[in-house]
């Protein structure tokens, strides 16, 4: 509790101390009058300042001037009937006060664990300077310092490990609990803690550059991005005080004035008066305009928890809508690693093969060629190659110890007037000749994620209707993998421009506008595509700075399983606005409808301000708690 | 130019009034109130200077809300 808060606490429980002592013990109706007086004054001065200065403000509509003129007015009414009790006014104006208290305290104290949640930025780095560890702030460490990294504390910055070997929690970055393991000349990003080793990091970023710090701007910033429901209830919040306190000026006036001239009864000017009161308490628009942001606070910092950046209240509207999910194969369902996955029709042993096809390919660095000589599990000895000669887009050819050796698709193998026979595993195929005879063909595939056909199906039961993969890959391949991860269409032989004109044509066959489609994307050169759809998802993105500034959501590592999960904390968490909408308006507009006829008094009416809005917090606070969803 | 600031408000509707004050602020192009990280970011006109406007700003947002803080 801060100092404020202990203040009003203190001044709550005097007055309340006083209110029960007065209702307790039976005093002359002078003494008590004075008692209920202090204890109105000790709990609700300081709203009587600022309701005077509202007045000179000019503000008429300021909560604190409704709760003075409610307060005030009751005690006139019991004045003016003589009934000296007073318990009503001061209680209201106790209870608004609790109410005030209660929410100011769970404010500060969500807004807290919510930042305690992301507690990831590092209070210093250890600068070595003349083989003496110096604390500095990491914001004065420039690039290409030294810094040291004990067991126990955080990354502070970017950077590539020089000495050391260690294991990194990521989970403050990633949701993901499983250490990960570093060692000389890796890249680590600031935030992750090390857990075993001493570790020496030469800096690759500036502090204010580095995934810790990008990771507390995007979570700080997000609440700033209104959502719609934010927006109706603030433009709401804006008409409902002015009406409610109109409506409750024409129940003071309009029913006594037609029963006076009209009816002939008498006006009964009291009654109604006390009900127009009633009116003003229930007149804050508070509960819903605190629990609604408050929802999603908690809610992205819930998600930011488990590795699921969104970059605004809107997005996660958004996502808690998506019906369409568009992927980009490779690096989201695969895990964009080529790997050589079968030798066949080989006339020679299929090591020698590999050797073969890895020798004539070791100077290129295309993927293929990189997983070639990832199979052959030696460096290729490159003075053993001569007479290298690409074909582009068909292959390369060469000399290794003597024998010429071509390496590529069929069109080379065309080219060479060989045979090349189809091959009925799904992937690309690189063809071998040696010394002019065909030698076998080798089946390089790019890995499915383990988990990518679950991501599916768990999409799937989060209420996602379609799912689409595009790819730039052949036909062949794309059919296999849609077919084995169980996603309904695919689009094949994309050139990276038509991803962008096919997510277009995708968002322009939505059934209705509420639908969201989403894109997801490793952030590699899908940038446009990102923008371009409904909601852009970008996987695996720690450390690419294109894919976070382009990305509505940010998945922190590569886990196809987030998407679905993302959507379920949306879900929730819009469940939790609108049933905080529905409750917070339907209670109060059926407390307005009993304090007009008289049935609901004062004391229900505290209840539709205050209790209201402690319901509705305790609610919102719940989209906090996501973990198993 | 944008700049964010810190500020000290209780109430969230008070918050919303604060922004609204603020975006009214001769210099001020655009102001936005983050309720729950308790921050004001302030987009001035080209050619304003942010001091002064800022004093202008405090003065509309205290109209509003007479508890609430700006750190400037």
């Amino acid at each position: 509790m801060t100092k404020k808060q202990k203040k009003m606490l203190i001044r709550i429980l005097i007055s309340a101390g006083i209110l029960i002592l007065l209702n307790v013990i039976s005093l002359p109706a002078p003494v008590s009058a004075v008692g209920y007086l202090l204890a109105y004054l000790t709990v609700g001065y300081d709203i009587l300042r600022k309701a005077w200065k509202g007045i000179l403000n000019r503000r008429p509509f300021d909560e604190c001037f409704l709760m003075a003129v409610a307060t005030l007015g009751a005690i006139g009414l019991a004045v003016w009937e003589k009934s000296g009790d007073y318990n009503e006014a001061v209680a209201v104006m106790l209870f608004y006060q609790i109410g005030e208290l209660f929410q100011s305290y769970a404010v500060g104290k969500s807004r807290r664990s919510i930042t305690e949640l992301m507690d990831i930025r590092p209070d210093c780095a250890n600068v070595e300077t003349d083989g003496k560890l110096e604390q500095v702030d990491p914001d004065e460490v420039e690039i290409g310092t030294v810094i040291v990294v004990q067991p126990g504390e955080k990354v502070p910055i970017d950077g590539v490990v020089l000495e050391g070997s260690s294991s990194l929690n990521t989970a403050a970055l990633t949701g993901e609990s499983l250490p990960r393991d570093c060692g000389p000349g890796d890249e680590i990003m600031s935030g992750c803690i090390n857990l075993t080793g001493v570790l020496k990091i030469r800096t690759v970023r500036e502090f204010g550059e580095s995934t810790v710090s990008k990771i507390l701007e995007l979570v700080e910033n997000a609440s700033s991005l209104k959502s719609r429901s934010e927006e109706f209830i603030s433009r709401f919040a804006r008409v409902y005080t002015p009406a409610v306190v109109y409506s409750a000026l024409a129940l003071a006036l309009l029913p006594p004035l037609i029963r006076c001239l009209f009816l002939h009864l008498p006006g009964e000017w009291s009654v109604w008066l006390y009900r127009a009161l009633t009116f003003l308490v229930i007149s804050c628009p508070c509960a819903l305009v605190i629990s609604i942001p408050l929802s999603f606070f908690a809610g992205i910092g819930g998600s930011s928890r488990e590795g699921i950046l969104i970059k605004g209240s809107n997005y996660l509207e958004a996502l808690s809508r998506v019906r369409t999910v568009v992927f980009d194969k490779t690096g989201t369902l695969t895990q964009g690693v080529f790997e050589v996955s079968g030798v066949h029709h080989s006339t020679m042993e299929e090591e020698k093969l590999l050797e073969y096809a890895a020798h004539v390919e070791c100077a290129s660095s295309h993927p293929i060629s990189k997983s070639l000589q990832r199979a052959y599990r030696q460096e290729p000895d490159r003075g053993r190659v001569t007479d290298i000669r690409e074909y582009g887009g068909e292959g390369i050819t060469g000399t290794v110890d003597g024998h010429e050796v071509a390496a590529g698709n069929g069109k080379l193998m065309k080219r060479l007037g060989l045979h090349a026979p189809d091959c009925r595993s799904t992937g690309t195929i690189v063809h071998v000749a040696v010394d002019g005879a065909y030698a076998g063909h080798i089946v390089i595939s790019d890995l499915k994620k383990e988990n990518a056909g679950e991501a599916i199906r768990a999409l799937k039961a989060a209420g996602v209707s379609r799912t689409v993969m595009l790819t730039g890959d052949s036909r062949k391949v794309a059919e296999a993998v849609a077919a084995e991860l169980g996603i309904d269409e695919y689009r094949a032989e994309l050139l990276p421009g038509d991803k962008v004109t096919e997510v277009e044509r995708l968002l322009a066959e939505k059934q209705s506008k509420k639908e969201c489609l989403a894109f997801v994307g490793d952030g590699i050169n899908d940038a446009p595509v990102l923008t371009r759809a409904d909601l852009g998802i970008a996987m695996g993105a720690l450390g690419s700075d294109a894919a976070i500034e382009a990305a509505d959501v940010v998945l922190m590592d590569d886990d196809p399983m987030k998407i679905a999960k993302g959507i379920r904390i949306s879900r929730k968490c819009i469940r939790i606005v609108y049933e905080n909408i529905v409750f917070a308006l339907a209670v109060k507009l059926g407390c307005l409808i009993l304090g007009a006829l008289g049935i609901a008094n004062m004391w229900a009416a505290i209840f539709a301000d205050v209790g209201v809005m402690v319901i509705a917090v305790l609610n919102a606070i719940r989209a906090l708690r996501v973990h198993r969803l | 130019m944008k700049k964010t600031y810190k500020i000290e408000v209780d109430c969230a509707n008070c918050a919303n009034l604060m922004e609204e004050a603020a975006g009214k602020v001769p210099g001020v192009a655009k102001a936005g109130v983050n309720f729950m990280t308790q921050k004001m970011s302030v987009e001035f006109e080209e050619g304003a200077d942010p001091k002064r406007v800022m004093q202008d700003v405090l003065k509309a947002c205290r109209k509003v809300e007479p508890d609430c803080e700006i750190e400037l």
